[in-house]
Parts: structure tokens; sequence; C-alpha cells
């Protein structure tokens, strides 16, 4: 098993074609989503006709900028660590030196690039906001109850690249042949895994924010945050 | 796994319908609403969902319940449609009472939690797909139903007669005269500028409020009227029950009234579910985009009167006042302003709630919960004590509650917790405060 987790072909083959398979189920599958969600909107009659530009782009304005809306002010800081949490996840990835290289490689493109001791801190803040949610899960009652098998399996696979990407970087209790093959498995499952499950929240948002502030703002004049 | 709890009560319409069940007739019925007729917002809600709780602070049982999470809005949705779609429709007669009576009797519908969800899903939304699939197993409270068969058989909500209807509003008239010199209640008359819409009980127990409304009308000088025939109330239990038939049917008979008599706009009384069902659900479900007729809440129309001088305020009100938003006039129609706007031109000492506005807790009586009679009156006590804290904060001697269901359940809370509160609509309000010519007023 390790033998083969380690090999050169199986490296090439999760570096190569996998990703490719991984990217086209993950913008595939996400524009499948967002197709059907408006072909489903427009059957239902009663969700384009209320939307209102202005009103989705003040609803969105209010709950993607930190401390905009009232609920985020009542929890400060489970709003600073969801914010943290949702940059780190998205920017780190992208702008990481060793992902910035494999771009390079294949496709002679370049962009802005982390320094490491910064990616660093980012990773870990990841980690420990998913920490942070995976305690709250347990211990406060209301998320407790709401919480099924799917929704650790939902933090495991937003939480294994980021460990696997650490420990790879920094070559901690596996070698590196091992964790960079692991952590290149585990982050192709989560670009496949967005499309669906409730990772979609990532689409989502966007539709289910315009619609209601549509419908708090246009229709029943009042505010949503 | 948290232990739900739950007091037992017996309603016959909930416990014996529930026992006539088929596993069948639940799992037809079911996937029916939740693939039939539910729209794409039930998928993407429960699949954007990320069970973050954030929207439990934002429910008045949730809050009064000393945070229990079986009461918080997500938690309700996972007792009932998480566990349907889960169970895909399989499910016993006891299930469905659960169901409903979750649905009916712990959820007021006022969107509340929408404005508290990261998303902005539409909670309310999903609580009424699960008031429909019991509604259309008939597990409801049996006074619900009631109110059901009665807007059927009767088009009001409390079986008020034709012939009833039209004798109550010519004594009211009469009585009226004796404050007013040739006071009107003008029924069918054509052409008029305005409909003005009773709530039922504006002609059974609460007549004073219907001679209110006419005495300011009258003094006002508005050219109103109101339809003697069927479509003169349009209260809408069956909105609540989910019966969305007779929802459709309830307004568009009283849509038809209006343009039967050729009026410009309807005003629709102070109550707050026959407002929402006219404006939103049943014009909707009758295929319109927004009401076929200007629809203004007596709110507005009062606010307009105000503030265009024709009602003028002799003398203010000198007690402590406070308000209370109700959800469907408010938040979702945006009329706290206009009815600030009433309160600080009749009194003089007016204190906001806090949070107020949008982000007014419910009475815990809309959505139909004020109809469920003796067996379910402890809900509405015991899940309103977080609007009994707030009103007790403000200090006021009188709480000015412009919809039939938050007046009815405060002034019971009032009692109930011995506050010595004093609830008035706002039509009360300007009768008791407002300036009547002295050559309108009846000789002595």
């Amino acid at each position: 098993m390790y033998e083969f987790l380690t090999s050169i072909e199986f490296y090439n083959f999760i570096k190569g074609p996998m990703v490719w398979v991984t990217f086209i189920i993950f913008i595939g599958g996400s524009l499948y989503r967002a197709i059907t969600l408006l072909q489903g909107a427009k059957k239902a009659k009663v969700i384009f006709p209320y939307m209102s530009l202005k009103y989705s782009l003040r609803s969105t304005l209010h709950w993607i900028i930190p401390f905009a809306s009232t609920n985020m002010r009542k929890h400060p800081l489970l709003t600073s660590i969801s914010f943290l949490f949702h940059i780190c996840l998205i920017l780190t990835p992208i702008f990481l030196y060793a992902h910035n290289i494999l771009w390079r490689e294949s496709w002679n493109i370049r962009w802005w690039t982390l320094p490491e001791g910064i990616a660093d801190i980012m990773t870990l803040t990841v980690i420990f906001c998913l920490l942070f949610f995976l305690l709250r899960r347990l211990l406060s009652p209301e998320v407790r109850f709401l919480t099924f098998a799917s929704d650790y399996f939902l933090l495991f696979i937003v939480t294994a690249p980021f460990i696997t990407g650490f420990m790879a970087f920094h070559q901690l209790f596996f070698d590196y042949d091992l964790m960079v093959t692991i952590h290149i498995l585990s982050g192709e499952l989560m670009l496949m895994a967005i499309p669906f499950t409730r990772l979609i929240h990532m689409l989502f948002f966007w539709l289910t924010r315009a619609y209601t502030g549509s419908d708090f703002g246009a229709v029943r004049h009042s505010r949503d945050y | 796994m948290i232990k739900v709890f739950r007091k037992p009560v017996s309603d016959p319409g909930m416990d014996k319908t529930a026992k006539n069940l088929t596993p069948e007739k639940i799992e037809k019925v079911i996937k029916w609403v939740l693939e039939k007729e539910a729209d794409i917002r039930l998928k993407t809600y429960i699949e954007t969902c990320i069970h973050c709780g954030l929207c439990s602070e934002a429910c008045h049982y949730y809050l009064s319940y000393r945070r229990d999470p079986s009461y918080a809005p997500a938690g309700k949705v996972r007792q009932t449609l998480w566990d349907m779609l889960r169970k895909k429709g399989k499910v016993d007669g006891e299930t469905v009472k659960m169901y409903a009576r979750i649905a009916y009797t712990e959820c007021n519908l006022c969107r509340r939690c929408s404005m508290y969800c990261p998303f902005g899903i539409d909670i309310a939304y999903l609580l009424s797909l699960v008031r429909r699939i019991s509604g259309l197993l008939q597990v409801a409270p049996q006074y619900l139903q009631d109110n059901t068969n009665s807007h059927m058989h009767t088009s009001t909500q409390s079986w008020v007669p034709q012939d009833e209807w039209v004798d109550t509003v010519q004594w009211i008239e009469e009585e009226l005269r004796m404050e007013i010199k040739n006071a009107r209640i003008p029924l069918d008359k054509v052409g008029a500028e305005v409909m003005y819409t009773p709530h039922s009980h504006e002609v059974t127990f609460k007549t004073k409020i219907m001679s209110n409304i006419a005495k300011i009308l009258n003094v006002a000088g508005v050219d109103w009227t109101m339809p003697s025939r069927d479509g003169w109330e349009n209260t809408n239990q069956a909105m609540h029950a989910g019966y969305y038939e007779t929802m459709g049917m309830i307004e568009r008979k009283h849509f038809e009234a209006a343009f039967r008599l050729m009026v410009k706009k309807i005003m629709s009384g102070e109550c707050g579910h026959a407002f929402r069902a006219a404006v939103y659900d049943g014009t909707r479900w009758l295929g319109w985009k927004n009401p076929p007729i200007t629809y203004v809440s007596a709110v507005q129309f009062f606010y307009e009167l105000i503030r265009d001088g024709r009602i003028k305020i002799a003398k203010k009100i000198q007690e402590p006042v406070t308000v209370q938003d109700p959800c469907s006039l408010v938040r979702n129609r945006g009329l706290g302003n206009m009815l600030r706007f009433i309160i600080r031109g009749t009194c003089e000492d007016f204190r906001d709630v806090t949070p107020g506005y949008e982000h007014n807790y419910c009475c815990c009586a809309g959505g139909g919960v004020i109809n469920y009679g003796p067996p379910w009156k402890f809900i509405r006590m015991e899940g309103g004590r977080v609007k009994v804290k707030q009103l007790k904060a403000t200090g006021a001697k009188i709480v000015i509650a412009p919809c039939h269901s938050c007046h009815k359940t405060i002034e019971e809370m009032s009692d109930f917790y011995k506050l010595g509160l004093h609830v008035m609509f706002a039509n009360e309000l300007i009768v008791q405060t407002m300036e009547i010519p002295e050559e309108m007023k009846a000789g002595q």
C-alpha cells in the first residue's frame, strides 16, 4: 500500500489526469447545480418576478461585510472566526507558493504568492477555526441538535487538505512523499464534494441571499440584516 | 441526541384524525407536497443549510423556553422536514401528529429567523410546507379546522351568517348616531373611494372596533363602503391551516367584492393575517404578482389621515405607551414608522421597545396560534415570556397592538402574568384623542 501510494506512477496520475477530472466535476457540477436551481426558480413562478438587483446587493453586502448584520453583532467571536476561516480557506490554496509552482510548470502562468510564514499562519488559522466549529458542534446544544454524521464528515473533508498540506510541507510525522499524495487526494476530494454536498453553500449563498434580500426589500419593505 | 420534552395535550383535531391515517395515505401526501407542490426553494434551502444553529436566537419560542434547542427554528425543521425526507415519507400517524404540533403550535410563521440566517433561508416557508402536509392529512388543531370550515360555509372566520352581518352593521350605525350626527356605515356603495374590511370579531364580540372605525371614517369624511355579501371578511385562517384552495377562494371572493363595488382601494382592518393573506399568500396563489387593487393596512390609512390633517388630535394620552409591531405589518410590510407616527401623534409618553421594528419579537399568537382554543392557550402564555419581558422593560401602561392576534394575546398575557397592561388598537387611540367638530356631534 505504502509503495503504491508513494509510487511515481500514482503521483503522476493524481497530479495529472485526476486534476482534470476534479476540475471538470467541480466546475461542471457547480454549473449543473446552478442551472437546475435557476430552472427550478423559473418554474416556481414566485421567485423571478420579485427579484430586485438593488435589494439583492443590499442584502448580500450586509452579509459579506463583517458585523454588518444584527446576528453577526450578537455573536462577535463566531463572526470573527467565520470570516477569518472563509478568507483563509479561499486565499491560502490560491496564492500558496507550492501551488503556484504547479500552475507555472503546467501552463506557465504565475501570480502573486503568499510568503511562507503567512501561508503557514493562514493554514493554521483554518485548522483552528475548524477545530472551533467542531467544538461548537459538540458543546453547543442548539448546534448539537442539528448535527448528523454528515456534518462531521464535511468538517473532515475540509480539514484534511489543510492538515495534510501543513504536515507535508513541514515533513511532520510522516515522510513527504506519502503526505503530499494524501494531500492532493484530499484536496481533490474536497473540490469534488462541493457541488454534491452542503458545501454548495459556497455557490448558493449568493442566490438565496439575493432572493431573500429582494423579498424583504422590494416586496415587504423591510430589512433582512 | 438531546431529548425532546413536550407536555401531552389533547386536541381531537389531531388525536382522532391521526389515528385514522394509513401509512399509504401519509406517504402519498408527503410525496405530493414535497415533490410536486413545493418549489425549488425547498431543495435549495435544505441543501444550503449548514446546520450552524445561528437562527436559534431569532425565535421567541427558543428564548422563552430557556434556550431549548428543539424550539430553535432549524431544530423544528430537523424534527419535521429532515425527518420526513430521511424516512422518504414512510411515517406513522403519531409522527404526523408530532410534525403537526411543531408546525402549527411551535412556529408563528413570523419570519424573524430569515433575518438571522446567514443564507436568508425562509424557515417559515419550510414549516408552512409541514403545515400543508398536516393540513391535507387533516391533522390540525380542531379550532383551526373549525375556522376553516366556517370560511368555507359563511366566508367569515367565526360563523357570521349573512343576515347577521347586515343587521349588526345597522345597529352599530344606529348607536353611532348617538355620538355623531347622521353617521353612516354605507354598505354596497358603488364607486366609493375605500372598501373597509373588518375582522369578523368586529361584528361578533368586538363591535366597538367597528364603531370606532366608522367614527374615524365619518369624522375624516372618507368616502367608504363595505360589501353586504360574501367577501366582506378575509381573515383567512385557511392560510394557516394549509388549506390553500380555501385560502384562494376567500381572497378571490374578497377581491371580487371590491371589483363589484368598483372601489379605488381596499383598507384592511387592524388584522395582520388578513392583510398578509390578501397582499402576499392569497394573491400569489391566485396568480397575481401584487394585489389586483391598491391594498392598504388600517395603520397606513390612519397615518395618511393624520398626516394630511383629515383627523386632528385634540388631547394626547398622558400615560406611558409602548408598541407591539405586528409581524405581518412591520417585518412583512415595513409599516413600523407609520405606526410610530400615529402613536407619537396621539401620545405624550411613547417608549419604544427593544428590539423594535422588524426585529420585534412575535406576540406568539401569530400564524393562527391565537385561534387554537383552550387546549393550546398555555403555548401562547409560555412562548410569550420573552415578549412579556420586553414589554415590562419599557415600563409602559398601555400597549398599542394594531393586530387582532397580538391584541388578544397580549391582553391575555397581561392577565396571566399580572402585568396590568392595557392593550389598545390604533383606532381606539385615535378615537380617544381625536377632535370631533362641534357640528358633527349629535345633539344632547
